[in-house]
């Protein structure tokens, strides 16, 4: 069981690997970014702790999207499982925590209300699922590959295949929404979410790998994907939050 | 020539989307999936407290209500207390009571809301001056590059809000009303209205946690 620090603060957040709020060439993000400064704030017991959660919440089929909304058949397209590790900015595991994600199905067509896109719905594909890593930080699950597929930015926009990751942590300061892309996607060089992370770096740490030790030979291929949360101080010298 | 710091980056934000409601409220995307779900109510018949609904909108630069907001809050119990290890203060601990909730705005309104109870108030940083009671914040959505946080305060709390040590640090005094929720009786039941605005003369103050 990997040792976890409940009660030091975060490592201050580097706001240079996480794209800006302002990004004229993601039009929407004109009037919904802040214009003031964010106001800088130590941290108190409202920012280190955080909600958690318990298998007990989570039915067995949760982290099985090839599965969880089958309706007499399976889902269509490339089956892959995703698995990875979350830890922090110090390489400290972190278990226990939810992961939730949701994605297009295999045509690039989301279960949603809103979405018109003209690729059909798969009736065998929800298209969303979570977990909660285990001991060690390690997460998996199955799903099929999504799609890539248009979207209203310029007239000809598309994104990348992509799957949506939340994560929580164990510190509402952590909570963290992104995007897990795939390996060797051509449209990448051409996405306008993925370039406009500042840190070519940072953002390599979005795409990931095909992982052929994790797959299911003959049945199911495999991506890697490890997922950082910010670090916590260490206890060299007396930082707990609470007084004595 | 030096030894390499061995911290490992932060994994990026990126935007939630037009259908984050898939993934995290799918009932509200237009199907159910999950046997459990979770939800903007945050109470049980038995939690101790009092009952309130917070509510409000979540404004554009042009003072358009954002339809596809996602909001998410975390509060302690009506003690002052957060059900988390690190929270050791000597008060009476609900465990039923997670404290956090998550809803969508509406498709056709924007208008959001939480069932939960008043929050009590919670020993400030270090042990120092408490802080008024409060509710956090994260908001994401389409358009939102890396999730926006921020705090609702009470406005019947108006003397735990004048010595609030994080109201304080706001130094425009106008920009602390962005943070307070304002109390109205609908009938028996507490409603507090949390406008958010995200830019313009009347923005909310955000903060970078």
């Amino acid at each position: 069981m990997a040792f976890v620090d409940w009660e030091s603060e975060f490592f201050q957040r580097d706001r240079s690997i996480h794209p800006p709020a302002l990004t004229p060439e993601y039009k929407t993000s004109v009037l919904r970014s802040p214009r003031q400064p964010l106001l800088s704030l130590q941290n108190s017991l409202s920012e280190v702790t955080g909600p958690m959660f318990g298998e007990n919440e989570l039915g067995p089929l949760d982290n099985d999207l090839i599965l969880n909304y089958a309706k007499g058949g399976d889902a269509i397209g490339e089956r892959i499982i995703v698995h990875g590790q979350v830890r922090d900015e110090s390489g400290r595991p972190v278990p226990n925590t939810l992961l939730e994600f949701w994605q297009a199905n295999a045509g690039g067509r989301y279960r949603h209300k809103n979405d018109r896109y003209i690729a059909p719905i798969d009736p065998n594909f929800g298209g969303c699922g979570r977990t909660i890593s285990n001991d060690d930080g390690e997460y998996w699950f199955r799903t099929i590959k999504p799609g890539p597929y248009p979207f209203r930015n310029y007239v000809n926009s598309w994104r990348p295949a992509h799957i949506h990751f939340s994560v929580f942590g164990t510190g509402f300061v952590q909570r963290l929404i992104t995007q897990m892309y795939f390996e060797g996607d051509p449209l990448l060089a051409k996405d306008v979410m993925f370039q406009m992370i500042p840190d070519r770096d940072a953002a390599s740490r979005l795409v990931a790998p095909i992982d052929l030790n994790a797959t299911v030979p003959l049945d199911t291929l495999a991506y890697r994907f490890d997922i950082i949360l910010r670090g916590r101080r260490s206890t060299l010298f007396e930082n707990k939050l609470q007084g004595n | 020539m030096v030894q390499a710091l061995r911290y490992l980056g932060e994994t990026p934000s990126q935007t939630a989307g037009p259908y984050v409601h898939i993934g995290l409220i799918p009932h509200q995307a237009g199907f159910d999936i999950f046997n459990k779900n979770f939800s903007n109510v945050l109470v049980g018949a038995d939690t101790p407290g009092e009952r309130i609904r917070i509510e409000g909108r979540v404004f554009d630069g042009i003072g358009v209500p954002l339809k596809d907001v996602l909001l998410e809050i975390w509060q302690a119990n009506a003690a002052g207390r957060y059900n988390h290890p690190a929270d050791r203060q000597d008060k009476p601990l609900d465990k039923a009571f997670r404290g956090w909730g998550r809803t969508g705005s509406d498709f056709e309104t924007g208008l959001y809301a939480f069932e939960t109870v008043k929050p009590g108030s919670v020993i400030g940083r270090r042990g120092h001056r408490p802080m008024a009671p409060h509710v956090n914040l994260w908001i994401v959505a389409r358009g939102i590059n890396i999730g926006l946080a921020t705090r609702m305060y009470f406005s019947d709390e108006e003397a735990a809000n004048t010595a609030d040590p994080v109201l304080n640090i706001i130094e425009p005094e106008i920009r602390r009303r962005t943070l307070i929720a304002k109390r109205e009786m609908r009938g028996q039941s507490a409603v507090y209205t949390f406008d958010i605005y995200l830019q313009c003369d009347r923005e909310t103050v955000f903060f970078d946690v």
